[in-house]
């Protein structure tokens, strides 16, 4: 998979931001001296990773950046950081993150969540903040279980998910959060996967780059509670199958590689459901398989896609940059409100102070 | 035949119509008439919760009551003098509270069968007046075909029968500023900009309004004026002011007096949302209002705002405080400066969404998980609501904490003359950023330090925590909802710290009391033994009820409560002083529950919740009640001065 995504933004996402021109700068230098937490074999300890050396790449000042969270076990995460940084409560990570964003411009908000915080008890903050595309990144580490609260079954769990709340099966039917996002209005929606640094380093790179709000979910192993829930699109035997890898421009083929070196197998419109559906490329013809194309303005073809994705077991799953597409920001519309007020007012605050309360109709008495 | 000019010192009227008559807006033009004029006055709107319930039906009426006088009032009056009543229904829904002999204004028009049935009546009332069977034979009752004279003074405009009857209300508003000798110009200018646009609407009623008064000149139904004088006020600038209003501007002087820009997250919920709108309005000062999708989502951002650096409020009534409590437990937690706003109305639950209550008390004060303190401001009035939403950013950013104010549906929507102040004697606010790092790690051998930033090292004398903002080199730091370390701030689950903490955050808020002045009692003579204690917008009543007992020659004290937590300090020894205290209040028992449990005081409730005011009359009975208990003596209010009842 490439991990170029040579994707051209016209806004950055950290533009405003102040930079970072000191000497070089490591993961070290954005790793708290807290000790790390979770369970031993975690796939959060590879995000971490992860994130604290893409951290440098960002060239941004480190007090100026602010990682928010809510609650679960991905959202420890801000105190293994050396930034600004907030664990707040169940589900309201994206609230409290779009007072932030909103607040400063001069910020890069990131928000770490779980699928049972953003998708459960935080489902109306994470679909509202993607609507209106306040500037943040939030990294939806999905594990498929709850892992803080010692293993019930989440919003993504697989139907019949035997969970210590469900001896006989869940009967509850799982949410796919990238179509819940492109349903939300999501601007720039992509998923990766917690054991592929390169990629998940490309993705964050994108996403930090995109102005709006960029939902990245995150496959993230829990071996304690829903182990091997990813195993397929792990296994070194089975992945070529598993993983349906979106490249902007490339044609989205998988599976076994045939004489070209490509996957034999392809994406294709289904003109039954009107949907997308997986075809051998030897059967339908090259030039019938989707060229996958982050910047349609229409999410039609981008959530098609997205169904792909197994709702029970995880045998085969779309991987990359759904889409990501330019759309004006709350924060920017906002501010540029306040901005554009305070410019057409002259005078203290005081003495406007003044004004304003002394308005209307009045009268003096001597 | 020459009309006759009563002079009298104080009047009540209520304007009662259905709710699409506008009996808002002519009630509120009559204040700023009298308001202008220089009265003294209070207004009490009341108006039901659906925006359009059924035309003509009973739960339909709205109204506006306001009183005004030649001196110092504090209500909005127990009972009107004057009703104006615009149909059936309205007639019928306020009956009962018009003593006898009040004047009852009625438009004639709107008296057909159906109407009456609608009101619930099986016979018309006006058709009986004077006869033995006459219901309404305690008032005086002038009934006038007021939509009909209407319709005909605005012919000229070529409107819509139905748009030429809207314009009633102003007739009836010329009619009673005719009665009452109140000045025209600022009505007439208020409704040629309210109408700028549509002239013919504009016209119709600015001439509505000119007839009214006309008719009351020239029609022999009405003979007497009345002149109620300017009241006495102390020196100043002043305009008539709403409680949400007044808050409002709080909130903007105290974002300027603390250089803080405001970040306003909120839902809209009733009585509060005026606030938002108000706030919305004054980008210029730096203020951001977010319209969040739930009451969660607004104290969240208004916490992250103030994470940010700037100050972030919520706003809303009794449910919005009840979904926000979690959040409100992290603001105590991560001690962040926070004013969550309160207007209170009926409940529990949605409960009476219009009407005024006081029964969140304990909600602020307990409603949340843990031992999480939060200080309380309550404002005594319309205009007070200002001063009170200063001192609550004051506290917020001062001692790095959420505030609560609680207002009530009252103050939200009464009004009263407010004496504008000026900018200079409005306190300022430190908000006292961080900019280094405040703990010694350690003293190296040639003598530099190595130093870092601690979070929750406290100040001495406030015990507040540094307030360190993104953005800020060198003072990185992470916090949180779980239990933090004493000093470092890092997760510590230590039985010990844990411990300190709760102690600490409780002693942080008690500490506000050293901040506060004496409070002022109110007992005139020094000889009471009855003390009466009251908090928010009860404040009114109690004074009124009080100064009704002392017209009739009793000793009684007063003392009212702008803070609720912590209570001022020198409150025990101020209770400790009589022999009996009465707490009124429109709940339950709050605030009384709060003065025994604090001071093993035998407080005594006055209790009543009926989504209105308490009533001064009724309260000062069971003032003189206390007051003969306590003094062994008999108490009889209506002797001995007839003024007695004029408070
Ligand atoms: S319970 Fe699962 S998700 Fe949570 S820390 Fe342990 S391994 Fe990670």
């Amino acid at each position: 998979m490439s991990t170029d995504l040579g994707l051209p933004v016209t806004r950055s996402g950290v533009e405003g931001v102040p930079t970072y021109d000191g000497p070089p700068q490591t993961g070290k230098d954005f790793t708290s001296d807290q000790e790390v937490r979770w369970c031993p074999g975690c796939g959060d300890y590879a995000v971490l990773k992860a994130v604290q050396s893409f951290l440098p790449q960002l060239g941004l000042r480190r007090e100026n950046i602010v990682f928010v969270s809510g609650i679960g076990c991905s959202s420890r995460f801000p105190y293994y950081l050396d930034t600004y940084g907030m664990h707040s409560i169940h589900g309201r990570a994206p609230s409290i993150a779009t007072g932030i964003a909103t607040a400063r411009e001069d910020l890069s908000v990131w928000v770490v969540t779980g699928d049972g915080d953003a998708l459960s008890i935080g489902g109306n903050h994470l679909i509202h903040a993607l609507r209106r595309n306040v500037n943040m990144t939030i990294l939806l580490f999905n594990n498929r279980i709850y892992g803080l609260t010692k293993g019930q079954y989440s919003p993504t769990s697989e139907t019949g998910k035997v969970t210590k709340s469900t001896p006989m099966g869940s009967v509850d039917h799982p949410f796919n959060p990238v179509s819940l996002a492109l349903g939300a209005e999501a601007s720039f929606v992509a998923r990766t996967i917690d054991s592929d640094r390169k990629h998940l380093t490309a993705v964050l790179s994108a996403a930090a780059a995109h102005r709006g709000t960029s939902l990245v979910e995150i496959y993230q192993n829990c071996p304690i509670f829903n182990d091997g829930a990813f195993d397929a699109i792990k296994g070194n035997d089975t992945k070529a199958d598993a993983i349906i890898p979106l490249e902007h421009g490339q044609p989205i083929r998988f599976g076994a590689p045939d004489s070209s070196g490509l996957g034999q197998k392809g994406l294709v419109r289904d003109s039954e459901t009107g949907g997308v559906k997986v075809a051998l490329v030897a059967d339908v013809g090259e030039d019938a398989i989707i060229v996958h194309d982050v910047y349609n303005p229409d999410p039609t073809l981008a959530f098609a896609i997205s169904r792909l994705t197994d709702s029970g077991y995880l045998d085969q799953s779309p991987i990359g940059i759904f889409r990501q597409v330019e759309r004006p920001t709350y924060d920017d519309q906002a501010r540029a409100q306040v901005t554009t007020a305070r410019e057409a007012v002259s005078g203290t605050p005081a003495e406007r102070l003044a004004a304003l309360i002394g308005g209307g109709d009045t009268w003096t008495v001597m | 035949m020459p009309k006759q000019v009563k002079q009298v010192d104080r009047v009540i009227i209520r304007f009662a119509g259905d709710s699409g008559d506008g009996m808002q807006l002519t009630g509120d033009r009559f204040t700023q008439e009298s308001a202008a004029f220089g009265n003294d006055l209070v207004t009490l709107p009341n108006f039901p919760a659906e925006i359009r319930a059924p035309q003509g039906t009973l739960p339909g009426v709205s109204s506006f009551q306001v009183h005004f006088a030649d001196h110092d009032i504090l209500t909005a009056g127990d009972a009107p003098d004057v009703l104006v009543a615009m149909n059936p229904a309205a007639l019928k829904a306020n009956l009962s509270d018009l003593p006898t002999g009040a004047a009852i204004i009625v438009d004639t028009h709107d008296f057909s069968d159906r109407n009456l049935t609608k009101a619930g009546y099986t016979a018309n009332p006006l058709a009986s007046l004077g006869d033995a069977n006459d219901q309404l034979g305690d008032f005086q009752v002038f009934p006038v075909d007021l939509t009909g004279m209407t319709v005909e003074a605005v012919k000229e405009f070529g409107l819509s029968r139905k748009d030429a009857a809207r314009a009633k209300n102003m007739f009836a508003l010329g009619l009673l500023s005719w009665m009452y000798g109140r000045p025209t110009e600022t009505t007439i200018d208020f409704l040629a900009r309210r109408f700028a646009k549509v002239e013919d609407i504009r016209d119709a009623n600015i001439t509505a309004f000119k007839a009214g008064w006309n008719f009351g000149e020239t029609t022999e139904t009405f003979m007497v004026q009345y002149e109620v004088k300017p009241a006495p006020m102390a020196p100043g600038v002043y305009r008539n002011i709403s409680g949400n209003l007044a808050l409002a501007y709080g909130l903007v002087a105290g974002a300027v007096q603390s250089g803080l820009d405001i970040v306003l997250g909120t839902y809209p919920i009733t009585p509060a949302s005026d606030i938002l709108h108000e706030l919305s309005k004054h980008k210029s000062f730096g203020v951001t209002t977010f319209q969040a999708e739930d009451e969660i989502a607004g104290i969240g951002a208004a916490i992250g705002a103030s994470f940010s650096g700037k100050l972030g409020i919520t706003s809303t009534s009794g449910p919005g405080i009840a979904l926000k409590s979690e959040a409100i437990g992290l603001a105590v937690m991560t001690e962040l400066p926070l004013v969550v706003v309160d207007v209170q109305r009926g409940g529990p639950s949605t409960g009476l969404p219009t009407k005024t209550e006081q029964a969140d008390l304990l909600q602020a004060m307990f409603g949340r998980n843990g031992e999480a303190p939060v200080p309380i401001v309550a404002p005594q009035s319309p205009g007070d609501c200002f001063d009170a939403a200063v001192e609550a950013i004051r506290i917020a950013v001062t001692y790095r904490t959420p505030v609560m104010l609680l207002s009530d549906g009252y103050l939200a929507n009464g009004s009263e003359p407010w004496r504008i102040p000026e900018v200079d004697d409005l306190p300022r606010i430190d908000p006292a950023f961080a900019t280094t790092t405040n703990h010694v790690v350690r003293t190296n051998d040639d003598g530099t330090e190595e130093t870092e930033f601690w979070p929750y090292l406290r100040d001495e004398e406030t015990l507040a925590r540094p307030w360190a903002i993104p953005g800020t080199p060198g003072l990185e730091h992470r916090i949180g909802g779980l239990e933090k370390g004493d000093g470092h701030g890092n997760i510590s689950y230590d039985p010990a710290n844990h411990d300190l903490m709760v102690r600490t955050r409780q002693a942080k808020v008690d500490r506000i009391a050293e901040s506060l002045p004496p409070l002022e009692v109110d007992d005139p003579s020094g000889a009471a033994k009855v003390l009466v204690v009251g908090w928010g917008s009860t404040y009114g009543p109690i004074g009124a009820g009080v100064r009704r007992v002392r017209k009739a020659g009793f000793n009684v004290a007063q003392v009212h409560l702008r803070h609720l937590n912590p209570f001022p300090k020198d409150l025990g020894d101020i209770l400790g002083r009589y022999d009996k205290v009465l707490v009124p209040e429109m709940n339950l028992g709050q605030l009384a529950l709060l003065l025994r449990g604090k001071y093993l005081v035998d407080a005594i409730g006055y209790n009543h919740v009926r989504g209105l005011p308490l009533k001064a009359a009724e309260l000062a009975e069971a003032i003189g009640h206390l007051v003969a208990e306590a003094e062994g003596i008999e108490v009889d209010l209506t002797t001995p001065t007839p003024e007695g009842a004029q408070a």
